[in-house]
């Protein structure tokens, strides 16, 4: 019952086909709380924008309910479902300035001239844009232009934004530093915000709540740090952050520990996470900075340096484990830098904590 | 300081500015090498005997050369005093020249159009020129009284205006005077006002037609996938590919009285058998036929303008709130005006200088601006009065660009 109350925005069984062969969205089931900054992240082709043209009204569900505040929206016309959209080239109306794109959404809802002009100003100054007002969207950079695509979408008041990929066309400092403003403004407003991206660090940092998608279906949904710390599956483990695997059958299981035996005939233990029983296939994930290049851990393995490249802060160290696998080891920069060299023979370790035992 | 604001200069020392200019002249000089075939081609094939024949609106000669005694009395004489005998010597002087010179026929034309029924006059006076005697005045009279009429001289003067706005003046259906007045027409000669005024009538017709028939396609085409869009324009394009000679006589077998439409509306019962509608030989025809003629001109720049307008604006427009109406005449119909400026210029330019559609399918109601240029070009041979008239609708086109880049900008056109 509370799960279904504080729900602001449900999909229950959501699927999408366009071409009546293939489903685009297979059975999407999803809470999102209010107040909730919510990504959807996956690949492209994964469902995720589609998904967000349902929840807008663009698109509509071939199967299965969408619900706004307990309400069906189904049969609602975009316009009238009070939701506030970032577009990913902004689409900012390029024939009125930035004050009349900004009232536009004030001017159909019918509010009189004084309050729109008031609640524009204060739109603006959200977003520090005021000196603007008078410019046409030709006249502003990527960056100015995405602000006020935002402050347009937030002028309304509306208790949901959809965000489709806002920071795409922007570059990479730009793009962090609109990642903080627009997580500020979040915590500001108490908006729920559904966002949508390919680009994992930016999921990582904004989000409440993950949603990554692959196929059509969401694979995991879970905060920032359970993703990376404990995926559910290979893609998961293999879409976000970097990833060392090595595949294998199980051998045995003993609780939460599962024994592997790789295809090089090396024995692992590692972490139950979602494997099968015992002589089914599965792929071990370890993060490279999991990996110690000492004898301490359980799980101990003799390797090759392959490669070594300088990154500043750390050194990423290719190595060779066995005839088919190469893991990568992050190296916190320090001295031991001088100490490696490539063709030498290291030994490496992990905890078992720190392998997962996921699907093959 | 001042050094470094002064002179910037490249590594060997020469001034920038004058290296930059210097880079920058072989750029121009290639271009101006591009396109001076065609500038060459425009020039002398386009410009020039356009500028020629309009000259001749406002440059007669003739008159004058074939009558240069004459002309150089005519000067001084004020246009409404008793004709002297001197004038009356050089006349017929100028009559026995001309006659020698086989050039006389020119000269009664000439006048005649100044006040008709003179041509005779002319002729049959100057082959009796040689053998008149003084006082030429009396003996004029006795060969044909109108050479004492003051309206003879009066014409003889107009024609002898070398630059003369005697014929932008008929063209406006105002007339110039021997004391160099203007006046109207009398009442059943002004037609050429209303001619204009017709032309200008069907031009704007078309157009608006062509845009109310041409904006849903190109919205359609723009918002169908590229291969069914594909189809479609090549069906936008399919009249082009036809002679306009054969789309018009199409229209014809279309619009006729015994023509398909017209047996189609008997069929249905909208027309009595014996009393069907009159579609072509009158300004219907010449709206119908047009229209479909210059409905292309109007759809291709429009769609091309569709074309590039994102499908995310109107969706934007209807997350902000709008309605699918608002949302289409706020946001998007205002991105689509640069192409309707192009394609309502395009197609009214061009209905404006129409001739070939209502001179088949017009009858006498339907005939434009350019029917009449033509008329005078080649059946009346009065081709001052057709270059005057070519002027006239110059000036009323680029007076209407004027007005044009005053209310949406000349620069807010785009053909694609």
């Amino acid at each position: 019952m509370s799960s279904k109350n504080d729900s602001f925005v449900v999909f229950d069984r959501v699927q999408k086909s366009y071409d009546g062969l293939s489903l685009v969205v297979k059975d999407l089931n999803l809470h999102i709380k209010k107040g909730e900054f919510l990504t959807m992240l996956g690949p492209s082709g994964s469902g995720k924008t589609t998904c967000l043209l349902m929840l807008a009204g663009f698109e509509t569900a071939t199967h299965g309910e969408i619900l706004l505040n307990d309400k069906p929206i189904n049969n609602i016309p975009p316009h009238k479902r009070g939701i506030g959209m970032v577009f990913q080239n902004y689409a900012l109306f390029p024939h009125m300035t930035v004050g009349e794109n900004l009232s536009f959404p004030l001017e159909v809802r019918k509010i009189s001239k004084n309050d729109r002009e008031e609640k524009v100003i204060q739109a603006l100054e959200m977003v520090q844009m005021t000196d603007f007002i008078n410019r046409k969207p030709a006249q502003l950079s990527g960056g100015q232009q995405q602000r006020i695509a935002l402050a347009r979408s937030l002028v309304f008041n509306p208790d949901l934004v959809l965000m489709d990929e806002p920071l795409g066309a922007l570059d990479k400092q730009l793009r962090e530093h609109m990642q903080y403003e627009i997580k500020n403004l979040h915590k500001q407003l108490g908006v729920t915000v559904v966002y949508v991206t390919h680009d994992q660090s930016e999921a990582l940092t904004m989000s409440d709540r993950v949603a990554v998608f692959n196929d059509g279906q969401i694979q995991q949904l879970s905060t920032p740090d359970g993703l990376y710390e404990r995926p559910e599956n290979a893609f998961v483990a293999q879409f976000i952050g970097e990833n060392n695997k090595l595949t294998g059958k199980v051998k045995s299981v003993n609780d939460s520990e599962v024994t592997v035996k790789t295809s090089q005939n090396m024995e692992v233990k590692a972490l139950k996470v979602n494997c099968g029983e015992v002589g089914t296939n599965t792929t071990l994930s370890i993060r490279p900075e999991r990996i110690h290049l000492n004898s301490k851990y359980k799980n101990k393995a003799d390797a090759t340096i392959k490669q070594l490249i300088y990154h500043g802060d750390h050194i990423r160290c290719l190595i060779k484990i066995d005839k088919d696998n190469d893991f990568i080891v992050k190296i916190p920069n320090s001295n031991i830098k001088s100490t490696l060299k490539i063709g030498e023979k290291i030994p490496i370790s992990w905890d078992t904590m720190d392998c997962h035992a996921l699907d093959a | 300081m001042d050094t470094i604001v002064e002179t910037l200069k490249t590594a060997d020392g020469t001034p920038l500015k004058k290296k930059l200019q210097q880079s920058l002249f072989r750029n121009k000089l290639r271009a101006f090498g591009l396109v001076s075939p065609l500038l060459i081609f425009l020039l002398f094939l386009f410009v020039l005997p356009i500028a020629l024949l309009l000259w001749q609106g406002v440059y007669d000669p003739r008159f004058s050369n074939l009558m240069p005694e004459t002309s150089n009395i005519l000067e001084d004489w004020d246009g409404v005093s008793e004709p002297t005998e001197d004038m009356y010597a050089a006349l017929v002087v100028d009559l026995v020249n001309a006659k020698k010179n086989k050039t006389i026929g020119k000269v009664a034309t000439r006048v005649n159009r100044e006040l008709s029924g003179t041509r005779s006059l002319f002729t049959s006076t100057a082959r009796k020129a040689s053998k008149l005697k003084a006082p030429f005045k009396k003996s004029l009279k006795k060969v044909k009284k109108k050479w004492v009429e003051i309206e003879t001289w009066q014409a003889m003067k107009v024609a002898s205006n070398v630059y003369t706005v005697g014929f932008v003046a008929a063209a406006l259906d105002y007339k110039l005077n021997a004391d160099g007045s203007i006046t109207r027409q009398e009442e059943d000669r002004r037609i050429h006002i209303k001619l204009f005024i017709r032309t200008l009538e069907i031009s704007l017709i078309v157009t608006l037609a062509s845009l109310l028939l041409g904006y849903p396609i190109a919205y359609l085409m723009a918002s169908l996938p590229l291969r069914t869009s594909n189809l479609l324009l090549i069906l936008v394009l399919l009249p082009f590919w036809t002679s306009l000679l054969v789309r018009t006589t199409a229209w014809i077998a279309m619009l006729q009285g015994e023509g398909v439409m017209n047996d189609l509306f008997v069929v249905f019962g909208f027309a009595e058998d014996d009393d069907r509608f009159s579609l072509i030989y009158n300004k219907t025809g010449v709206l119908i036929a047009m229209t479909h003629i210059l409905l292309p001109f109007m759809v291709l720049p429009i769609y091309s303008v569709m074309k590039t307008i994102s499908p995310s604006y109107v969706r934007a427009a209807k997350s902000l709130g709008a309605t699918n109406w608002t949302a289409f005449w706020r946001v998007y119909v205002p991105q689509t005006i640069p192409g309707v400026g192009a394609g309502a210029i395009l197609v009214f330019i061009l209905a404006i200088g129409y001739y070939i559609t209502p001179a088949l399918v017009g009858g006498q109601d339907g005939q434009m601006i350019s029917n009449f240029i033509d008329f005078h070009m080649r059946k009346s041979l009065n081709w001052n009065l057709a270059a005057a008239m070519g002027l006239v609708l110059l000036v009323i086109i680029l007076f209407l660009f004027w007005i044009y880049d005053r209310v949406v900008g000349i620069d807010n056109m785009k053909l694609g």
